[in-house]
């Protein structure tokens, strides 16, 4: 099944207009996604590479049953135009637009939580958890991935898409970088998810499906829920997780990483960031020195997840990884 | 983008625009002015350095004035100072204020929450990162629903906390309803204004004498029970000091404050119009990548090679022609960069469109410095080595070794090949960064004195 996108995906693109627009929405077509509808004010009746356009989001969803939203908007209606396609009933977001404020996805990622506290809610879902670090942060969380279907998923901002290869191309990553297989590739950096891919293609190692999810602050996803994905799906047998520096979504991936079944195989870039120029208190006494690269890379290793130095090495590891899944699921090994 | 820092006065001019009192006084350039404010401010004075740099104080930023005779030697001296590598342009002159206790109160975004933070401390010193390693219970956090409106967002979660820092303070009810009220306006300019920092440290309860109390009160709106001193005095809240960082991804909807941008040189300004995102480190290998994580992990590679970057620049994973072009001519140009990695993987870019752009953007590095030798004849005369002015440096192009990998990868390094033999490409990242290691010292020994060189 692999995970998020599949053949069956039906995507709506919004704010890919003119020739690069249509280059991309042909790219995606040839890779065999079913890019069903486009939306441009203005457009409707017209068409991109034989794609129907609409005027709005709801249109496009109630002629198209569309359910993946891919967008590329202005950034500052970045933040409106993912609350319409949730209101039209789309329950995969995947934002592209980059530099959107801080504020917005702020309050994006606040609004999508609540569709999905509420679905949580009146299906009787979820638990109240001790998750957060400091007391007040309580909120519903689902016991495992299938609870959590109904939920507004938002990729990004800043995302450069996912990639089930073969079946579903959903952004701007090129299709020849990829290859159908069962490691899943989770990364915060756009470029280095298809670098690393590359890489992994051209050792003869396929993907089940490739996540960037954008590297902005906020973002919506993070790397728990895309393992707890890849832990539950029957086609991946080993994740690839690329972290950057800032925030502390590494180390509670180390948290879940732990947890799992399957290896995984975590790379971060950032050990020769000078520290972020910070004026006041504030910044350090929150993440608490969590966003350098060394104390992710720790976090990691404590948790016993392979790190790898460079690039080059990935494959490498990846291999391994998945060859001592083969040999014992992992714990029998060689070690 | 990142973001903007404002300066001390900036900042309160903002807590002003909403009703946080802070001390009389006003920013001024220049030893004459600061006596002109001085004295209509009144001595003593305290002179406050405007830089946007930690450890002003201990650097002696902030000194008091006494009279008309200590001002000019005061802020003349502060002026001359350079604290955490700024040199000093501005001063504040504020009245000097009688502090009986130092309060902690902060915005912030908590970036692994993904909400606002209100932070709270009765120790507002500023040895508060200290304190809390200590003691953490001195620090009070509250989460803030980014959905809600100030005023209930802050009542909602922030009365026991500021409950709890009024009774220590032996306050009681007066210092808590007017905490709130300014945790609630700090919030609101917080929101309203796209911080993603405003922190008022301190926040000091002040004696409330004739000269400053002119019967304002927090937030404009406080009429609670007043604030005493246990020894009847009657007191104030107002800001000492704040530090306000501006979103720069949101500035489209903040000009007026986008007006006050200073925080950057020449080459990080360059950058920012053409959409380039640029960082100065402090080596001598230019780096320009596709992406910001590949840049990162290039950065990482040079250093792990026993290289120092001279910048992080990310032209972003599109690579358009024009940012290479303009990353080029603020990389290229930098006198410190002696040689220049260009790493780029095609993957949402095509790679023959890469080397097109990067063909363009050579030829127009290559006019801007023919143009600049036709204008300059005799400082190209007088040109030796590399170390050279800015302007002089477009003349002088360091060696560049471009990887090109991805997409269509073959055709672009193809050519570039043909177009710019003088430039090599590679395929690995590897190759590419023991190449520009290598050069760059070559590039060091060949500038050294020869008995040196022949050592090494």
């Amino acid at each position: 099944v692999a995970i998020l996108v599949d053949e069956r995906s039906r995507v709506l693109v919004q704010g890919l207009e003119g020739r690069e627009g249509a280059h991309h929405v042909e790219r995606m077509l040839a890779a065999g996604t079913r890019v069903v509808a486009g939306v441009q004010p203005g457009k409707a009746g017209e068409d991109i590479q034989n794609v129907p356009i609409f005027d709005t989001v709801f249109d496009a969803v109630a002629q198209t049953a569309a359910d993946v939203w891919l967008a590329f908007v202005p950034a500052r209606f970045a933040k409106t135009a993912a609350l319409e396609a949730a209101d039209a009933g789309v329950r995969l977001l995947v934002l592209a637009t980059q530099g959107i404020p801080v504020r917005d996805a702020v309050e994006l990622v606040a609004e999508l939580d609540r569709y999905g506290m509420d679905e949580m809610r009146r299906r009787g879902l979820g638990q109240r958890s001790g998750n957060g670090r400091r007391a007040g942060f309580e909120r519903p969380v689902a016991r495992n991935a299938s609870e959590r279907v109904p939920r507004v998923r938002l990729v990004g901002p800043g995302s450069p898409g996912l990639v089930t290869p073969g079946r579903c191309h959903v952004g701007f990553m090129a299709a020849d970088m990829f290859r159908a297989g069962r490691v899943g590739v989770v990364s915060r950096s756009g470029t280095l998810t298809c670098e690393i891919a590359a890489r992994l293609t051209r050792a003869g190692i396929g993907q089940s499906t490739c996540i960037g999810l954008g590297g902005d602050p906020v973002c919506g996803l993070g790397f728990v829920e895309c393992l707890e994905l890849f832990e539950a799906d029957e086609q991946t047998d080993a994740v690839m997780l690329v972290g950057e520096i800032g925030g502390d979504d590494e180390q509670r991936a180390a948290y879940a990483a732990e947890q799992m079944t399957k290896p995984v195989v975590a790379y971060v870039a950032g050990f020769a960031a000078p520290p972020a120029k910070r004026l006041g208190h504030a910044g350090a006494i929150v993440s608490g020195g969590a966003g350098t690269a060394g104390a992710k890379a720790e976090a990691f290793a404590a948790a016993g997840i392979v790190v790898a130095r460079r690039p080059d090495e990935i494959p490498g590891l990846v291999a391994a990884a998945l060859s001592a899944r083969a040999a014992g699921d992992g714990a029998l090994g060689p070690a | 983008m990142r973001h903007m820092d404002l300066f001390e006065w900036q900042g309160k001019r903002l807590l002003e625009s909403v009703g946080i009192p802070v001390p009389r006084g006003a920013v001024v350039h220049n030893v004459a002015e600061a006596a002109q404010v001085a004295a209509a401010v009144g001595f003593p004075v305290v002179v406050k350095a405007q830089v946007l740099a930690e450890g002003r104080g201990k650097a002696g930023g902030v000194r008091v004035a006494g009279g008309r005779r200590e001002i000019d030697a005061v802020a003349g001296h502060i002026m001359g100072l350079q604290i955490g590598g700024h040199a000093v342009r501005s001063l504040l002159i504020e009245e000097l204020l009688r502090v009986r206790q130092e309060i902690y109160l902060a915005v912030t975004l908590d970036r692994c929450e993904r909400r606002p933070l209100l932070l709270l401390s009765g120790d507002g010193g500023t040895a508060l990162e200290e304190v809390v390693q200590r003691r953490p219970e001195a620090l009070l956090t509250v989460p803030l629903d980014p959905l809600l409106d100030p005023t209930v967002a802050v009542h909602d979660g922030a009365m026991h906390a500021v409950t709890r820092i009024a009774e220590t303070s032996g306050q009681g009810a007066g210092l808590r309803e007017a905490l709130l009220d300014l945790a609630t306006q700090v919030y609101r300019l917080y929101r309203d204004r796209d911080a993603t920092l405003v922190e008022l440290s301190p926040l000091a309860l002040v004696d409330d004498d004739a000269s400053g109390g002119q019967g304002r009160r927090v937030a404009g709106r406080h009429s609670g029970p007043s604030l005493r001193h246990t020894d009847g005095a009657p007191l104030r809240l107002l800001a000492l000091d704040v530090k306000v960082s501006i979103d720069g991804n949101a500035l489209f909807r903040q000009r007026d404050l986008a007006a006050w941008r200073s925080d950057e040189d020449d080459r990080e300004r360059r950058a920012r119009n053409a959409q380039v995102s640029y960082v100065t480190l402090d080596g001598d290998i230019g780096v320009i990548g596709s992406g910001a994580g590949l840049a990162m992990s290039t950065v990482d590679a040079i250093a792990a090679a026993g290289g120092r970057a001279a910048n992080f620049c990310d032209i972003g994973g599109g690579a358009r022609a024009e940012q290479i072009a303009a990353a080029l001519h603020v990389v290229a140009t930098d006198p410190r960069v002696r040689v220049l990695l260009i790493n780029v993987f095609a993957g949402i870019a095509d790679g023959l469109e890469v080397a097109r752009g990067l063909v363009a953007g050579l030829g127009r590095l290559d006019a801007a410095r023919a143009a600049a030798e036709a204008a300059l004849p005799i400082a190209q005369a007088h040109l030796a080595g590399r170390e050279v002015a800015d302007g002089a440096g477009e003349m002088a192009r360091p060696p560049i070794v471009v990887r090109l990998d991805g997409s269509n990868a073959t055709s672009g390094r193809r050519l570039l090949l043909t177009e710019r033999p003088e430039v090599a490409t590679v395929e690995t990242p590897l190759e590419a960064v023991e190449r520009v290691v290598a050069l760059a010292r070559k590039s060091l020994v060949d500038t050294l004195p020869p008995v040196l060189s022949a050592d090494a």
